[in-house]
């Protein structure tokens, strides 16, 4: 479904992807973990179209991605819940689901986001609240709701565990596994390595503005690299 | 008694103009943060093209459609040659360039215009209407009529369709709004037009009342961005609300005191205000968690 081959990113003169290739097929999750500082953002902000590339290539459903512009990508499918969550600060959190369907006026809308007070009850509760007044977590669950209601084929989820409590990051992660079960493919960043490989199909390891390892995520999960690189044990 | 009612309409026909001004800021700024100080010189235009076109011996209502589109295509030009390029750049370069535009646009109408002052005739004629003792020009009505049409029309946009919705998406996160697919860039054209054209209809409904001349956009503008301050920058309820208090105020200071100090009073009243209500009467008080 989606396939990067030698992906190339800079800030300024400083280079921070140094070729990339990966690839996610129809239906699987897969994660890219790494340290802080490896790239991961650089890689997702490069596929939703709003970090310039300076080399090499993005195909998404067969088709090049990368002349594509920024706002015409969830057209195509593919959705971000950027890093930071970003949601609408100002607008309530009903305003901020419906504009992340704004490609769409149809019944659909409506349905699309009953389910998704259905994934996220405390949504529904502040659902006329202004969304720059929700906790860490409730703004989690908004932005990948907001993200959802695009009707993607492939979700990019970048650090959707960043500063949460470990109750919520698993009630986040549970949602991502769902997310298999309504047909949408998922390209999952993660610092939290573990929590990101249980659930993932495939893993990707990045250091440094490379990948440097990969495989199901169960073998990554058991190599004992990952495990004293990453996972602390 | 008649007396305070004829300053009431006076100050309500100097306020509507002021409110229509102050609409126009508000668009610009809910899509990008930025206050377009070169809002006055688009009230400016709708004046001097309308009264050049007219001149030239177009009908009056086909040479004001003229002048607000021809504004709005300016408004687009700003942006794009002007705005656009500089995106990224933080709000407060963006509002010098604004400025730096207001300067052009003036100097460019001394030239392709001329420095003269101007006026056309009133749209309903110039006989005052009689209203329990006091009057009002007619053309006062049409200023006033126009503010509420414009800011009624902006309200539905801004709180009824999701395009409205989007352009307060855009200014609040331009990131998320790229990825949820709202055209940024179209957005800001489509707020440069709005905004400009708005500007020239207070220009071109004002100028048979206050008359217009190549200089006469850096007065709205201050007096237009007072009364957004006022009532809540952003806020089209403020901004209408904004413009008709300092047109009031001033008329009431100028008609009881002296006119010497209507000015004075009007920014006293702006300041004592902000002093108590930072975000102006009706402004949003941002609560924001991170």
């Amino acid at each position: 479904m989606l396939t990067v081959e030698g992906l190339r990113s800079r800030y300024g003169r400083i280079e921070v992807l140094h070729g990339i290739d990966l690839h996610v097929d129809s239906g699987e999750i897969v994660t890219v973990v790494g340290a802080n500082g490896a790239g991961k953002t650089t890689l997702l902000r490069c596929l939703s179209g709003v970090q310039p590339v300076s080399a090499g290539t993005i195909t998404f459903r067969g088709e090049p991605l990368t002349p594509v512009p920024a706002f015409k990508r969830l057209a195509r499918g593919l959705a971000q819940s950027p890093e930071g969550r970003q949601i609408f600060t100002n607008l309530t959190v009903e305003e901020n689901l419906r504009l992340g369907a704004f490609l769409y006026s149809d019944d659909r809308v409506e349905k699309d986001m009953e389910d998704a007070f259905q994934m996220f009850p405390i949504l529904k509760q502040k659902r006329n609240l202004a969304a720059g007044g929700l906790s860490g977590g409730q703004q989690q669950m908004l932005a990948m709701a907001r993200a959802l209601m695009g009707r993607p084929s492939c979700l990019l989820l970048d650090e959707p565990s960043m500063g949460l409590a470990p109750i919520i990051v698993q009630q986040i992660f549970d949602v991502v596994s769902g997310l298999k079960a309504l047909g949408v493919t998922v390209l999952l960043v993660e610092q939290n390595a573990f929590g990101a490989l249980k659930i993932a199909d495939r893993g990707y390891v990045m250091e440094t503005g490379q990948i440097t390892m990969q495989g199901p995520a169960g073998e990554l999960i058991a190599d004992p690299r990952i495990r004293e690189a990453y996972l602390g044990i | 008694m008649s007396e305070l009612l004829q300053f009431l309409f006076s100050g309500l026909t100097v306020g509507a103009v002021y409110a229509l001004v102050a609409l126009g800021f508000t668009i610009i700024y809910n899509a990008s943060d930025v206050v377009n100080f070169a809002q006055g010189e688009f009230v400016m235009l709708g004046g001097m093209i309308t009264w050049f076109a007219h001149a030239a011996g177009l009908p009056l209502p086909l040479a004001a459609l003229i002048a607000i589109v021809a504004t709005a295509a300016l408004g687009v030009a700003i942006n794009k040659l002007a705005i656009e390029p500089a995106r990224g750049a933080p709000v407060v370069s963006l509002i010098i360039i604004t400025i730096g535009a207001s300067v052009f646009l003036q100097g460019a109408a001394q030239l392709v215009f001329d420095k003269q002052i101007h006026s056309f005739p009133a749209f309903s004629g110039d006989t005052p209407l009689r209203i329990g003792g006091a009057t009002i020009q007619p053309q006062s009505l049409w200023v006033i009529g126009g503010a509420l049409v414009v800011f009624a029309g902006l309200w539905l946009f801004f709180t009824r369709t999701l395009l409205g919705r989007a352009v307060l998406a855009t200014s609040n996160n331009r990131l998320a709004a790229q990825l949820v697919g709202i055209n940024t860039n179209f957005v800001m054209t489509l707020s440069f037009a709005l905004s400009a054209g708005i500007g020239a209809l207070a220009g071109v409904l004002a100028t048979p009342i206050t008359l217009t001349a190549y200089n006469v956009g850096i007065g709205f503008a201050l007096k237009g961005f007072a009364g957004a301050m006022l009532g809540g920058m952003g806020n089209p309820k403020g901004a209408l609300a904004g413009g008709f208090l300092i047109g009031l105020i001033e008329a009431l200071t100028a008609g009881y005191l002296s006119s010497t100090y209507k000015e004075a009073a009007a920014f006293v009243v702006i300041l004592l205000v902000l002093f108590f209500m930072p975000q102006g009467l009706f402004g949003r008080k941002s609560t924001e968690r991170v």
